[in-house]
Protein backbone atom coordinates (compact mmCIF):
# COMPACT_ATOMS: atom_id res chain seq x y z
CA UNK A 1 0.00 0.00 0.00
CA UNK A 2 1.45 3.38 -0.93
CA UNK A 3 2.15 5.74 1.91
CA UNK A 4 -0.53 8.29 1.02
CA UNK A 5 -3.26 5.62 0.82
CA UNK A 6 -2.14 4.12 4.11
CA UNK A 7 -2.23 7.55 5.69
CA UNK A 8 -5.63 8.35 4.22
CA UNK A 9 -7.15 5.08 5.46
CA UNK A 10 -5.83 5.66 8.98
CA UNK A 11 -7.05 9.26 9.14
CA UNK A 12 -10.47 8.40 7.70
CA UNK A 13 -10.83 5.51 10.14
CA UNK A 14 -9.95 7.72 13.11
CA UNK A 15 -12.29 10.52 12.02
CA UNK A 16 -15.07 8.02 11.39
CA UNK A 17 -14.61 6.46 14.82
CA UNK A 18 -14.40 9.93 16.33
CA UNK A 19 -17.76 10.86 14.81
CA UNK A 20 -19.64 7.57 15.18
CA UNK A 21 -18.63 6.11 18.54
CA UNK A 22 -19.67 9.16 20.62
CA UNK A 23 -23.06 9.18 18.90
CA UNK A 24 -23.55 5.50 19.69
CA UNK A 25 -22.62 6.16 23.31
CA UNK A 26 -24.91 9.20 23.40
CA UNK A 27 -27.83 7.27 21.99
CA UNK A 28 -27.15 4.45 24.45
CA UNK A 29 -27.18 6.99 27.23
CA UNK A 30 -30.53 8.37 26.05
CA UNK A 31 -32.11 4.94 26.03
CA UNK A 32 -30.40 3.43 29.09
CA UNK A 33 -31.09 6.47 31.22
CA UNK A 34 -34.70 6.57 30.07
CA UNK A 35 -35.35 2.94 30.90
CA UNK A 36 -33.56 3.23 34.24
CA UNK A 37 -36.02 6.03 35.02
CA UNK A 38 -39.04 4.04 33.75
CA UNK A 39 -39.29 6.14 30.63
CA UNK A 40 -38.98 5.27 26.95
CA UNK A 41 -36.57 7.97 25.80
CA UNK A 42 -36.56 9.26 22.24
CA UNK A 43 -39.08 7.35 20.11
CA UNK A 44 -39.75 9.48 17.04
CA UNK A 45 -36.56 10.62 15.29
CA UNK A 46 -35.66 8.09 12.59
CA UNK A 47 -38.95 6.21 13.03
CA UNK A 48 -37.47 3.23 14.88
CA UNK A 49 -37.06 3.86 18.61
CA UNK A 50 -35.56 7.29 17.96
CA UNK A 51 -32.26 5.98 16.63
CA UNK A 52 -31.61 9.28 14.78
CA UNK A 53 -32.23 11.52 17.78
CA UNK A 54 -28.64 12.73 18.05
CA UNK A 55 -28.45 13.43 14.32
CA UNK A 56 -31.62 15.50 14.66
CA UNK A 57 -30.04 17.28 17.64
CA UNK A 58 -26.97 18.01 15.56
CA UNK A 59 -29.07 19.49 12.76
CA UNK A 60 -30.86 21.63 15.32
CA UNK A 61 -27.62 22.87 16.86
CA UNK A 62 -26.28 23.86 13.43
CA UNK A 63 -29.36 26.00 12.82
CA UNK A 64 -29.03 27.90 16.10
CA UNK A 65 -27.60 31.38 16.24
CA UNK A 66 -23.96 31.56 17.26
CA UNK A 67 -23.91 34.15 20.03
CA UNK A 68 -20.79 35.69 21.54
CA UNK A 69 -21.57 37.86 24.59
CA UNK A 70 -20.51 41.48 24.20
CA UNK A 71 -18.29 41.41 27.28
CA UNK A 72 -16.70 38.13 26.31
CA UNK A 73 -13.16 37.75 25.09
CA UNK A 74 -14.19 36.83 21.57
CA UNK A 75 -11.17 34.96 20.30
CA UNK A 76 -10.68 32.83 23.40
CA UNK A 77 -14.43 32.28 23.72
CA UNK A 78 -14.68 30.97 20.15
CA UNK A 79 -11.54 28.89 20.43
CA UNK A 80 -12.42 27.06 23.65
CA UNK A 81 -14.83 24.42 22.21
CA UNK A 82 -12.21 23.40 19.66
CA UNK A 83 -9.57 23.15 22.36
CA UNK A 84 -11.98 20.94 24.31
CA UNK A 85 -12.66 18.67 21.35
CA UNK A 86 -9.30 18.45 19.58
CA UNK A 87 -7.23 16.62 22.25
CA UNK A 88 -9.66 13.71 22.16
CA UNK A 89 -9.20 13.43 18.41
CA UNK A 90 -5.45 13.16 18.97
CA UNK A 91 -6.00 10.54 21.68
CA UNK A 92 -7.99 8.48 19.19
CA UNK A 93 -4.85 8.23 17.07
CA UNK A 94 -3.02 6.35 19.79
CA UNK A 95 -5.71 3.89 20.90
CA UNK A 96 -4.93 0.34 19.70
CA UNK A 97 -7.99 -1.54 18.50
CA UNK A 98 -6.62 -5.01 17.85
CA UNK A 99 -3.44 -7.11 17.63
CA UNK A 100 -0.95 -6.80 14.81
CA UNK A 101 -0.67 -3.02 14.73
CA UNK A 102 -4.35 -2.22 14.38
CA UNK A 103 -3.75 1.33 15.60
CA UNK A 104 -3.69 4.60 13.72
CA UNK A 105 -0.32 5.67 15.05
CA UNK A 106 1.69 3.30 17.23
CA UNK A 107 3.89 5.28 19.61
CA UNK A 108 6.49 4.04 22.06
CA UNK A 109 5.37 6.67 24.53
CA UNK A 110 1.65 6.20 23.77
CA UNK A 111 0.50 6.26 27.39
CA UNK A 112 2.50 9.38 28.15
CA UNK A 113 1.16 11.06 25.01
CA UNK A 114 -2.44 10.15 25.81
CA UNK A 115 -2.30 11.41 29.38
CA UNK A 116 -0.50 14.59 28.37
CA UNK A 117 -3.02 15.39 25.65
CA UNK A 118 -5.97 14.63 27.95
CA UNK A 119 -4.58 17.26 30.33
CA UNK A 120 -5.22 19.94 27.71
CA UNK A 121 -8.93 19.63 28.59
CA UNK A 122 -8.30 21.75 31.69
CA UNK A 123 -7.18 24.61 29.47
CA UNK A 124 -10.41 24.46 27.49
CA UNK A 125 -12.45 24.65 30.70
CA UNK A 126 -10.48 27.62 31.96
CA UNK A 127 -10.61 29.35 28.58
CA UNK A 128 -14.37 29.03 28.25
CA UNK A 129 -14.93 29.95 31.90
CA UNK A 130 -12.83 33.10 31.89
CA UNK A 131 -13.71 34.29 28.39
CA UNK A 132 -17.47 34.03 28.93
CA UNK A 133 -17.49 37.03 31.32
CA UNK A 134 -20.20 35.31 33.31
CA UNK A 135 -20.18 34.61 37.03
CA UNK A 136 -21.65 31.13 36.63
CA UNK A 137 -19.09 30.28 33.99
CA UNK A 138 -16.29 31.56 36.20
CA UNK A 139 -17.48 29.59 39.24
CA UNK A 140 -17.84 26.48 37.11
CA UNK A 141 -14.43 27.01 35.60
CA UNK A 142 -12.75 27.40 39.00
CA UNK A 143 -14.45 24.28 40.27
CA UNK A 144 -13.42 22.53 37.09
CA UNK A 145 -9.81 23.61 37.45
CA UNK A 146 -9.63 22.42 41.06
CA UNK A 147 -11.27 19.11 40.14
CA UNK A 148 -9.27 18.42 37.01
CA UNK A 149 -5.92 19.30 38.56
CA UNK A 150 -6.76 17.15 41.59
CA UNK A 151 -7.91 14.08 39.68
CA UNK A 152 -5.04 14.24 37.21
CA UNK A 153 -2.77 12.91 39.96
CA UNK A 154 -4.56 9.59 40.76
CA UNK A 155 -5.19 9.12 37.03
CA UNK A 156 -1.48 9.35 36.21
CA UNK A 157 -0.42 7.32 39.24
CA UNK A 158 -2.83 4.50 38.37
CA UNK A 159 -1.68 4.51 34.78
CA UNK A 160 1.95 4.53 35.95
CA UNK A 161 1.29 1.38 37.94
CA UNK A 162 0.15 -0.59 34.93
CA UNK A 163 2.96 0.86 32.82
CA UNK A 164 5.39 -0.31 35.47
CA UNK A 165 3.84 -3.78 35.47
CA UNK A 166 4.07 -4.04 31.69
CA UNK A 167 7.48 -2.43 31.52
CA UNK A 168 6.49 -0.24 28.60
CA UNK A 169 4.70 3.03 27.87
CA UNK A 170 3.44 1.84 24.50
CA UNK A 171 -0.31 1.15 24.58
CA UNK A 172 -0.15 -1.91 22.27
CA UNK A 173 2.82 -3.07 24.32
CA UNK A 174 0.81 -2.85 27.54
CA UNK A 175 -1.99 -4.90 26.02
CA UNK A 176 0.54 -7.47 24.74
CA UNK A 177 2.03 -7.82 28.20
CA UNK A 178 -1.34 -8.05 29.91
CA UNK A 179 -2.25 -11.32 31.66
CA UNK A 180 -5.65 -12.22 33.12
CA UNK A 181 -4.35 -12.31 36.69
CA UNK A 182 -3.54 -8.60 36.33
CA UNK A 183 -7.27 -8.05 36.79
CA UNK A 184 -6.73 -8.88 40.45
CA UNK A 185 -3.24 -7.47 40.82
CA UNK A 186 -4.14 -4.12 39.23
CA UNK A 187 -7.69 -3.95 40.56
CA UNK A 188 -7.15 -0.95 42.87
CA UNK A 189 -5.41 0.92 40.07
CA UNK A 190 -8.24 0.04 37.68
CA UNK A 191 -10.87 1.40 40.08
CA UNK A 192 -8.83 4.53 40.79
CA UNK A 193 -8.20 5.10 37.07
CA UNK A 194 -11.85 4.62 36.23
CA UNK A 195 -13.14 6.97 38.95
CA UNK A 196 -10.49 9.60 38.23
CA UNK A 197 -11.23 9.28 34.52
CA UNK A 198 -14.94 9.85 35.05
CA UNK A 199 -14.04 12.90 37.13
CA UNK A 200 -11.66 14.09 34.40
CA UNK A 201 -14.44 14.16 31.83
CA UNK A 202 -16.72 15.86 34.40
CA UNK A 203 -19.47 13.27 34.19
CA UNK A 204 -22.03 12.91 36.95
CA UNK A 205 -21.58 12.24 39.85
CA UNK A 206 -18.47 14.40 39.37
CA UNK A 207 -20.16 17.19 37.38
CA UNK A 208 -19.57 19.88 39.98
CA UNK A 209 -18.18 22.31 37.33
CA UNK A 210 -21.38 22.00 35.29
CA UNK A 211 -23.88 21.50 38.12
CA UNK A 212 -26.91 22.59 36.14
CA UNK A 213 -29.09 22.92 39.25
CA UNK A 214 -26.84 25.54 40.84
CA UNK A 215 -24.52 27.02 38.19
CA UNK A 216 -26.92 27.10 35.22
CA UNK A 217 -24.47 25.13 33.08
CA UNK A 218 -21.10 26.07 34.53
CA UNK A 219 -18.47 27.05 32.02
CA UNK A 220 -20.81 26.17 29.11
CA UNK A 221 -23.51 28.65 30.19
CA UNK A 222 -22.87 31.23 27.47
CA UNK A 223 -22.39 28.81 24.60
CA UNK A 224 -24.99 28.30 21.92
CA UNK A 225 -25.42 26.44 18.68
CA UNK A 226 -22.54 24.59 17.14
CA UNK A 227 -20.02 25.58 19.82
CA UNK A 228 -22.22 24.15 22.53
CA UNK A 229 -22.61 21.02 20.41
CA UNK A 230 -18.81 20.76 20.29
CA UNK A 231 -18.69 20.80 24.09
CA UNK A 232 -21.35 18.10 24.24
CA UNK A 233 -19.54 16.05 21.61
CA UNK A 234 -16.34 16.45 23.62
CA UNK A 235 -18.15 15.05 26.65
CA UNK A 236 -19.24 11.94 24.78
CA UNK A 237 -15.88 11.47 23.06
CA UNK A 238 -14.49 11.75 26.58
CA UNK A 239 -16.61 8.81 27.65
CA UNK A 240 -15.33 6.76 24.72
CA UNK A 241 -11.72 7.73 25.43
CA UNK A 242 -11.85 6.99 29.15
CA UNK A 243 -13.69 3.71 28.53
CA UNK A 244 -11.19 2.73 25.85
CA UNK A 245 -8.21 3.64 28.05
CA UNK A 246 -9.63 1.65 30.96
CA UNK A 247 -10.14 -1.27 28.60
CA UNK A 248 -6.66 -1.08 27.13
CA UNK A 249 -4.80 -0.53 30.38
CA UNK A 250 -6.72 -2.72 32.80
CA UNK A 251 -9.17 -5.01 31.02
CA UNK A 252 -6.76 -6.49 28.53
CA UNK A 253 -7.85 -4.71 25.37
CA UNK A 254 -8.24 -7.24 22.58
CA UNK A 255 -7.55 -10.30 24.76
CA UNK A 256 -10.35 -12.87 24.60
CA UNK A 257 -11.39 -15.90 22.58
CA UNK A 258 -10.39 -15.66 18.87
CA UNK A 259 -8.33 -12.55 19.62
CA UNK A 260 -6.39 -13.05 16.39
CA UNK A 261 -9.42 -12.26 14.25
CA UNK A 262 -11.96 -10.70 16.60
CA UNK A 263 -9.57 -8.62 18.68
CA UNK A 264 -11.08 -5.33 17.55
CA UNK A 265 -14.53 -6.60 18.51
CA UNK A 266 -13.31 -7.46 21.99
CA UNK A 267 -11.82 -4.00 22.43
CA UNK A 268 -15.06 -2.35 21.29
CA UNK A 269 -17.24 -4.62 23.42
CA UNK A 270 -15.20 -3.97 26.55
CA UNK A 271 -15.16 -0.24 25.78
CA UNK A 272 -18.93 -0.14 25.50
CA UNK A 273 -19.33 -2.19 28.66
CA UNK A 274 -17.25 0.38 30.56
CA UNK A 275 -19.19 3.21 28.89
CA UNK A 276 -22.40 1.55 30.09
CA UNK A 277 -21.05 1.61 33.65
CA UNK A 278 -20.31 5.33 33.27
CA UNK A 279 -23.90 5.95 32.13
CA UNK A 280 -25.20 3.68 34.88
CA UNK A 281 -23.29 5.65 37.52
CA UNK A 282 -24.66 8.89 36.10
CA UNK A 283 -28.23 7.70 36.51
CA UNK A 284 -27.70 6.24 39.95
CA UNK A 285 -25.54 8.57 41.99
CA UNK A 286 -26.26 12.13 43.10
CA UNK A 287 -23.68 14.83 42.46
CA UNK A 288 -20.81 15.05 44.91
CA UNK A 289 -20.42 18.26 46.90
CA UNK A 290 -17.23 20.20 46.24
CA UNK A 291 -15.61 19.21 49.56
CA UNK A 292 -16.64 15.58 49.12
CA UNK A 293 -15.14 15.69 45.66
CA UNK A 294 -11.75 16.90 46.90
CA UNK A 295 -11.85 14.57 49.90
CA UNK A 296 -12.43 11.55 47.69
CA UNK A 297 -9.54 12.57 45.47
CA UNK A 298 -6.89 13.44 48.03
CA UNK A 299 -7.79 11.15 50.93
CA UNK A 300 -8.90 8.04 49.03
CA UNK A 301 -7.79 7.86 45.43
CA UNK A 302 -4.26 9.27 45.76
CA UNK A 303 -3.29 7.03 48.72
CA UNK A 304 -4.80 3.98 47.03
CA UNK A 305 -2.92 4.77 43.81
CA UNK A 306 0.34 5.21 45.75
CA UNK A 307 -0.27 1.92 47.57
CA UNK A 308 -0.89 0.22 44.24
CA UNK A 309 2.41 1.60 42.95
CA UNK A 310 4.24 0.07 45.92
CA UNK A 311 2.39 -3.23 45.41
CA UNK A 312 3.23 -3.28 41.72
CA UNK A 313 6.88 -2.53 42.45
CA UNK A 314 7.07 -5.29 45.09
CA UNK A 315 5.48 -7.91 42.85
CA UNK A 316 7.67 -6.78 39.96
CA UNK A 317 10.86 -7.12 42.04
CA UNK A 318 9.88 -10.49 43.53
CA UNK A 319 8.95 -12.16 40.21
CA UNK B 1 -23.84 5.19 56.08
CA UNK B 2 -27.52 4.40 56.46
CA UNK B 3 -29.89 7.05 57.69
CA UNK B 4 -31.30 5.11 60.64
CA UNK B 5 -27.87 5.00 62.24
CA UNK B 6 -27.26 1.31 61.62
CA UNK B 7 -23.73 0.24 60.85
CA UNK B 8 -23.64 -1.21 57.38
CA UNK B 9 -20.83 -2.27 55.11
CA UNK B 10 -19.24 0.73 53.41
CA UNK B 11 -20.35 1.10 49.82
CA UNK B 12 -23.50 -0.97 50.34
CA UNK B 13 -25.63 2.05 49.57
CA UNK B 14 -23.80 2.62 46.30
CA UNK B 15 -24.28 -1.00 45.27
CA UNK B 16 -27.95 -0.91 46.28
CA UNK B 17 -28.47 2.19 44.17
CA UNK B 18 -26.87 0.53 41.16
CA UNK B 19 -29.07 -2.52 41.71
CA UNK B 20 -32.22 -0.39 41.81
CA UNK B 21 -31.46 1.37 38.54
CA UNK B 22 -30.46 -1.88 36.84
CA UNK B 23 -33.65 -3.59 37.99
CA UNK B 24 -35.74 -0.66 36.77
CA UNK B 25 -34.02 -0.85 33.39
CA UNK B 26 -35.00 -4.48 32.90
CA UNK B 27 -38.66 -3.81 33.66
CA UNK B 28 -41.10 -2.57 31.05
CA UNK B 29 -41.89 1.08 31.32
CA UNK B 30 -45.51 2.05 31.80
CA UNK B 31 -45.36 4.97 29.37
CA UNK B 32 -48.41 5.19 27.12
CA UNK B 33 -47.58 6.22 23.55
CA UNK B 34 -50.68 8.40 23.51
CA UNK B 35 -51.07 9.97 20.09
CA UNK B 36 -50.01 6.70 18.45
CA UNK B 37 -51.88 4.40 20.80
CA UNK B 38 -55.20 5.43 22.29
CA UNK B 39 -55.29 5.15 26.07
CA UNK B 40 -57.49 2.59 27.77
CA UNK B 41 -59.80 4.79 29.81
CA UNK B 42 -61.49 3.52 32.96
CA UNK B 43 -65.28 2.99 32.82
CA UNK B 44 -67.39 6.12 33.39
CA UNK B 45 -64.56 8.40 32.23
CA UNK B 46 -65.61 12.03 32.12
CA UNK B 47 -64.45 13.23 28.74
CA UNK B 48 -67.11 15.55 27.44
CA UNK B 49 -70.90 15.91 27.68
CA UNK B 50 -73.25 14.66 24.97
CA UNK B 51 -76.77 15.98 24.39
CA UNK B 52 -79.69 13.84 23.23
CA UNK B 53 -81.82 16.67 21.90
CA UNK B 54 -85.04 14.65 21.61
CA UNK B 55 -85.08 14.02 25.35
CA UNK B 56 -84.68 17.67 26.33
CA UNK B 57 -87.86 19.40 27.53
CA UNK B 58 -86.20 22.74 28.27
CA UNK B 59 -86.91 22.35 31.97
CA UNK B 60 -83.77 24.45 32.61
CA UNK B 61 -82.79 22.32 35.61
CA UNK B 62 -79.26 21.76 34.26
CA UNK B 63 -78.71 25.45 33.54
CA UNK B 64 -79.91 26.40 37.03
CA UNK B 65 -77.90 23.75 38.87
CA UNK B 66 -74.68 24.36 36.97
CA UNK B 67 -72.20 25.74 39.57
CA UNK B 68 -70.45 28.01 37.10
CA UNK B 69 -73.38 28.74 34.84
CA UNK B 70 -71.82 27.50 31.68
CA UNK B 71 -75.00 26.13 30.09
CA UNK B 72 -76.97 28.51 27.88
CA UNK B 73 -80.51 27.51 26.81
CA UNK B 74 -82.97 29.37 24.56
CA UNK B 75 -86.33 28.01 23.50
CA UNK B 76 -89.73 28.97 22.17
CA UNK B 77 -93.20 27.50 22.62
CA UNK B 78 -94.95 25.70 19.81
CA UNK B 79 -98.61 24.72 19.54
CA UNK B 80 -99.28 21.15 18.65
CA UNK B 81 -102.78 20.37 17.41
CA UNK B 82 -103.77 16.91 18.56
CA UNK B 83 -106.73 15.54 16.62
CA UNK B 84 -109.67 14.91 18.92
CA UNK B 85 -108.31 17.01 21.77
CA UNK B 86 -110.32 19.96 23.11
CA UNK B 87 -107.56 22.52 22.56
CA UNK B 88 -104.07 22.52 21.08
CA UNK B 89 -101.20 21.53 23.36
CA UNK B 90 -98.09 23.59 23.95
CA UNK B 91 -94.63 22.17 23.55
CA UNK B 92 -91.16 23.62 24.22
CA UNK B 93 -88.80 23.65 21.28
CA UNK B 94 -85.09 23.93 21.93
CA UNK B 95 -83.44 26.74 19.96
CA UNK B 96 -80.08 26.85 21.59
CA UNK B 97 -78.24 24.55 23.98
CA UNK B 98 -74.62 25.59 24.50
CA UNK B 99 -72.09 24.36 27.01
CA UNK B 100 -69.02 26.51 27.48
CA UNK B 101 -66.24 24.00 28.13
CA UNK B 102 -63.82 26.77 28.97
CA UNK B 103 -65.90 27.27 32.14
CA UNK B 104 -67.16 23.74 32.73
CA UNK B 105 -65.50 21.99 35.66
CA UNK B 106 -66.80 18.53 34.80
CA UNK B 107 -68.75 18.14 38.05
CA UNK B 108 -71.50 16.28 36.21
CA UNK B 109 -74.31 17.92 38.17
CA UNK B 110 -76.21 18.75 34.96
CA UNK B 111 -76.14 15.08 34.01
CA UNK B 112 -77.23 13.98 37.47
CA UNK B 113 -80.05 16.48 37.58
CA UNK B 114 -81.52 15.92 34.11
CA UNK B 115 -84.86 14.15 34.66
CA UNK B 116 -85.12 12.88 31.10
CA UNK B 117 -81.61 11.58 30.43
CA UNK B 118 -80.88 14.18 27.79
CA UNK B 119 -77.28 14.67 28.97
CA UNK B 120 -74.65 11.93 29.09
CA UNK B 121 -70.97 11.57 29.83
CA UNK B 122 -68.86 10.37 26.93
CA UNK B 123 -65.21 9.30 27.28
CA UNK B 124 -64.15 11.35 24.22
CA UNK B 125 -61.55 13.90 25.30
CA UNK B 126 -59.91 15.15 22.11
CA UNK B 127 -61.65 18.49 21.64
CA UNK B 128 -58.82 20.89 22.47
CA UNK B 129 -58.95 24.15 20.53
CA UNK B 130 -56.45 26.84 19.65
CA UNK B 131 -59.06 29.53 20.33
CA UNK B 132 -60.86 29.56 23.65
CA UNK B 133 -64.05 30.80 21.97
CA UNK B 134 -64.31 27.53 20.08
CA UNK B 135 -64.81 25.70 23.36
CA UNK B 136 -68.41 26.93 23.36
CA UNK B 137 -70.10 23.83 21.96
CA UNK B 138 -73.55 24.24 20.41
CA UNK B 139 -76.29 21.65 20.40
CA UNK B 140 -75.22 20.14 17.08
CA UNK B 141 -71.72 19.60 18.36
CA UNK B 142 -72.98 18.21 21.67
CA UNK B 143 -75.40 15.97 19.80
CA UNK B 144 -72.58 14.65 17.64
CA UNK B 145 -71.01 13.05 20.72
CA UNK B 146 -74.11 10.89 21.32
CA UNK B 147 -72.87 7.85 19.34
CA UNK B 148 -69.78 7.74 21.57
CA UNK B 149 -71.78 7.42 24.79
CA UNK B 150 -71.13 3.97 26.26
CA UNK B 151 -74.10 1.83 27.33
CA UNK B 152 -75.00 2.22 31.01
CA UNK B 153 -73.22 -0.20 33.33
CA UNK B 154 -75.04 -3.37 34.27
CA UNK B 155 -76.98 -3.40 37.50
CA UNK B 156 -75.29 -4.69 40.61
CA UNK B 157 -76.66 -8.22 41.04
CA UNK B 158 -76.60 -7.85 44.82
CA UNK B 159 -78.19 -4.38 44.84
CA UNK B 160 -81.79 -3.43 45.55
CA UNK B 161 -84.19 -3.64 42.58
CA UNK B 162 -85.10 -0.36 40.94
CA UNK B 163 -88.33 1.46 41.81
CA UNK B 164 -89.95 0.42 38.57
CA UNK B 165 -89.04 -3.23 38.99
CA UNK B 166 -90.24 -3.28 42.60
CA UNK B 167 -93.55 -1.67 41.68
CA UNK B 168 -94.08 -4.03 38.82
CA UNK B 169 -93.30 -7.01 41.03
CA UNK B 170 -95.79 -5.82 43.63
CA UNK B 171 -98.54 -5.36 41.05
CA UNK B 172 -97.89 -8.76 39.60
CA UNK B 173 -97.99 -10.40 43.02
CA UNK B 174 -101.42 -8.84 43.75
CA UNK B 175 -102.89 -7.85 47.12
CA UNK B 176 -102.50 -11.36 48.55
CA UNK B 177 -98.73 -11.16 48.86
CA UNK B 178 -98.80 -8.26 51.29
CA UNK B 179 -96.29 -9.59 53.81
CA UNK B 180 -93.45 -9.94 51.39
CA UNK B 181 -94.06 -6.83 49.34
CA UNK B 182 -95.17 -4.54 52.13
CA UNK B 183 -91.95 -3.13 53.42
CA UNK B 184 -89.89 -2.45 50.31
CA UNK B 185 -92.45 -1.01 47.83
CA UNK B 186 -94.15 1.02 50.56
CA UNK B 187 -90.92 2.77 51.42
CA UNK B 188 -90.23 3.39 47.77
CA UNK B 189 -93.64 4.85 47.15
CA UNK B 190 -93.65 7.25 50.06
CA UNK B 191 -90.21 8.55 49.40
CA UNK B 192 -91.35 11.80 47.74
CA UNK B 193 -93.38 12.74 50.84
CA UNK B 194 -90.61 12.08 53.31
Amino acid sequence: MPLWLDLAVRVVAVVLGFLVLPLVVGQTEHKVMAHMQSRLGPMYAGAFHGWAQLIADGVKFVQKEDITPRAADGTVFRLAPLVALFPYLLVFLALPLGPGGLVAQAMDIGLFFVLAVLGVGVVAVLMSAWASANKYSLLGGLRGAAQLLGYELPLVLAAASVAMAAGTLSLPGIVEAWRPWWLLWQLPAAIVFFIAGVAEIRRPPFDMPIADSELVFGYMTEYTGLRFAFFLLAEYVGIVVISALTTILFLGGWHGPFAEHLGWLWTLAKTFAVAFVIIWMRVTFPRLREDQLQRLCWLVLVPVALGQLVLTAVVKVLT
Amino acid sequence: MSQDGEKSTPGAGLINGLAVTLRTMTQRSTTQQYPDVQPELPPRSRGTIALLEENCTVCMLCARECPDWCIYIDSHKEEVVVPGAARPRQRNVLDRFDIDFSLCMYCGICIEVCPFDALHWTPEFEYAETDVLNLLHDKERLGAWMPTVPPPPAHDVLGEPSKEEATAAKKAAGPGAATAAKSVPARVRREPDA
